[in-house]
């Protein structure tokens, strides 16, 4: 299971990270170092063992399904890279 | 016990006691640490210094002490990890893609410090979005630390990802500071700089506004100078909140009032499997020194297994980056953060911004996350790690049947030089070999300064304890403490008057 330049340049894109041609080869060599080394895991018979889902032993809590805040339009987009009118400016999407 | 003359070397306790019994104001004492912090720039323990905010909170806790109003932690400075969200404050993570955020709001466990009286100096450097274990990859240039091996004045790394809160505390830039700790993030920093940190049972401090790195694991916990102040601070940062759904309903008990209980008839147990192949003999050393100090201090020492602990830093390379490559794609240009001008389309617009934001560790662990939980391989390696978290967790409850609390070492080795590791992602990942399976876990588990190496540099022990079990921790923490009488501190070779 050897990461290939295509399968980068896939997980690339899933990602949503750019990747310069050049960068893909060094890095399907970083990402082949460390999966090489985590291979290890392999050996290890998992079988009848039930994957942890929390390192706590507590019920997932639950609360009422009421509004309790809200209101915050302006602090919302407050930090945004380009807001109007408390909308998010983002590049056309619809031609 | 006389007060050190320099107030900036007071402990939390004693400035506590001071503040409270009017020996010094708050004032004077915030103006001590930020003469401290502006004279220690060279160390780039803080990304952003908040001079202004700490003397009116100071001047506010005056007030309320000659008014009879003080709180537990009245008037006493504090730092914090620029990973917690501090309302108005510029919160980064230490990433160029949130170089210029400033929170709306203010996390969970800053606030419980700011309630109790506390006084906010400012924001320390970190790993970026707390991946690394020597804040090298700090967009805001690496933390260097206070100490210095003998007779060298070759800059070393503080450790990490808490490396600046670890250099501010062990620089006596402030009483104490937050850190977080996802895989080791606070313990490894405190070992190699002399400092004590205590990562809580996953669930005791709430996650709510902390920037998310791998919500399975994170876990916010103090840094201090001495094992009762790492108490004082985890009883006012650990609170139950209902914005963290994982925030456990336990109530927090008075962790200083158990404090010098001592380790009479406790069993500590001493994994077999930490001895390893090539560990430093000063570790080991130090070790069996640590468990004859507990011995002779009255526990019972018993060998104990944790037969699946070789297996915990590679699944934790599986999950930690996993749950990142998830939490980070909320940076995604629009709402808050960095955004790549020039960009041609929406999508484009997205992986510009993230390339530009995201430094080199980061975008690694994203693409390796990314695999692993990519179809036809999310079995092959995220399921796997996560049934080896059960059998780690196994090993613990197996363990804890023997005995009360586990020693080891806190790290393979003292602090090391810039770069030194920088070249090899699994070399630098091999620090965090005798902290991540706590993480795994979710147990508590603190580093205790323990002793010098042969070139002078500090060492750590760490203990683990049960579930919840902080207490026990830190009163046998204590007990290390005391016997290994640990008082040295660095120059200050970087102070500027």
């Amino acid at each position: 299971m050897s990461v290939d330049k295509d399968t980068v340049r896939r997980i690339a894109r899933l990602a949503r990270l750019a990747l310069e041609e050049e960068r893909v080869e060094p890095m399907a060599n970083e990402l082949n170092q460390i999966l090489d080394w985590v291979r290890q895991l392999e050996e290890l018979d998992v079988a009848g063992v039930a994957p942890m889902t929390s390192v706590v032993k507590q019920k997932l809590k639950m609360r009422n399904d009421a509004v309790t805040d809200g209101g915050s339009a302006e602090a919302v987009t407050a930090n945004a890279p380009l807001a109007e009118d408390h909308f998010f400016v983002v590049p056309k999407v619809v031609e | 016990m006389a007060l050190p003359s320099d107030p900036t070397h007071f402990t939390l306790a004693e400035a506590r006691d001071a503040v409270v019994g009017k020996k010094i104001s708050s004032v004077e004492l915030t103006k001590a640490y930020v003469r401290a912090i502006q004279g220690a720039r060279e160390l780039n323990a803080f990304i952003t210094e908040t001079p202004e905010r700490a003397l009116a909170m100071a001047e506010e806790s005056d007030e309320r002490i000659a008014g009879g109003t003080a709180r537990p932690l009245e008037g006493l400075p504090l730092a914090v990890k620029d990973l917690f969200c501090t309302k108005g404050v510029r919160t980064t993570a230490a990433s160029r893609i949130l170089a210029n955020f400033i929170p709306p709001y203010e996390s969970t466990v800053s606030q419980n410090l700011w309630d109790a009286g506390a006084v906010m100096l400012g924001k320390t450097n970190m790993d970026e979005f707390a991946m690394g274990s020597s804040n090298e990859t700090s967009y805001f240039k690496p933390v260097i630390n206070p100490w210095r091996a003998r007779n060298s004045n070759q800059a070393l790394v503080p450790g990490g990802s808490s490396g600046g809160s670890a250099a501010a505390v062990s620089g006596f830039l402030c009483l104490a500071a937050t850190g977080t700790d996802t895989g080791g993030s606070i313990r490894q920093p405190a070992a190699v700089t002399g400092t004590v940190g205590l990562k809580p049972t996953y669930g005791r401090c709430s996650r709510w506004g902390i920037i998310a790195f791998a919500s399975s694991l994170d876990q916010a916990g103090p840094m201090t100078r001495t094992v009762r102040d790492s108490a004082i601070l985890l009883g006012h940062m650990a609170s139950v909140d209902p914005r963290d759904s994982t925030s456990v309903d336990v109530a927090v008990p008075d962790y200083e009032a158990a404090l010098e209980n001592g380790v009479k008839g406790l069993r500590i147990g001493i994994p077999k499997e930490y001895r390893l192949d090539g560990t430093l003999p000063e570790i080991d050393a130090l070790w069996d020194e640590g468990a004859q100090w507990l011995r002779s201090a009255g526990a019972e020492v018993v060998e104990v297994s944790l037969p699946h602990a070789k297996y915990a830093l590679p699944a934790y390379y599986i999950v930690a980056p996993a749950e990142a490559s998830s939490n980070l794609a909320r940076y995604d240009g629009v709402r808050y953060g960095h955004r790549a001008p020039g960009a041609m389309d929406i999508i484009d617009l997205y992986e510009k911004s993230r390339a530009e934001g995201f430094g080199a560790e980061v975008r690694r662990r994203i693409l390796i996350g990314t695999y692993v939980l990519s179809a036809g391989y999310y079995d092959a390696y995220y399921a796997r790690a996560q049934k080896l978290r059960t059998l780690i967790a196994r090993d613990f409850a197996n363990a804890f049947e023997t005995c009360d609390v586990i020693l080891t070492p806190a790290t393979p080795g003292p602090a090391f030089a810039m770069g030194a590791k920088s070249s090899d992602p699994v070399s630098m990942y091999l620090n965090d070999i005798f902290t991540v399976t706590v993480n795994l876990a979710g147990l508590p588990a603190i580093a205790v300064p323990a002793g010098l190496s042969t070139a002078g540099l500090p060492l750590g022990l760490q203990l683990i304890g049960k579930a919840f079990d902080e207490a026990t921790v830190l009163r046998t923490g204590r007990v290390l403490e005391k016997a290994a009488n640990f008082s040295d501190i660095p120059q200050t070779w970087w102070r500027v008057p």
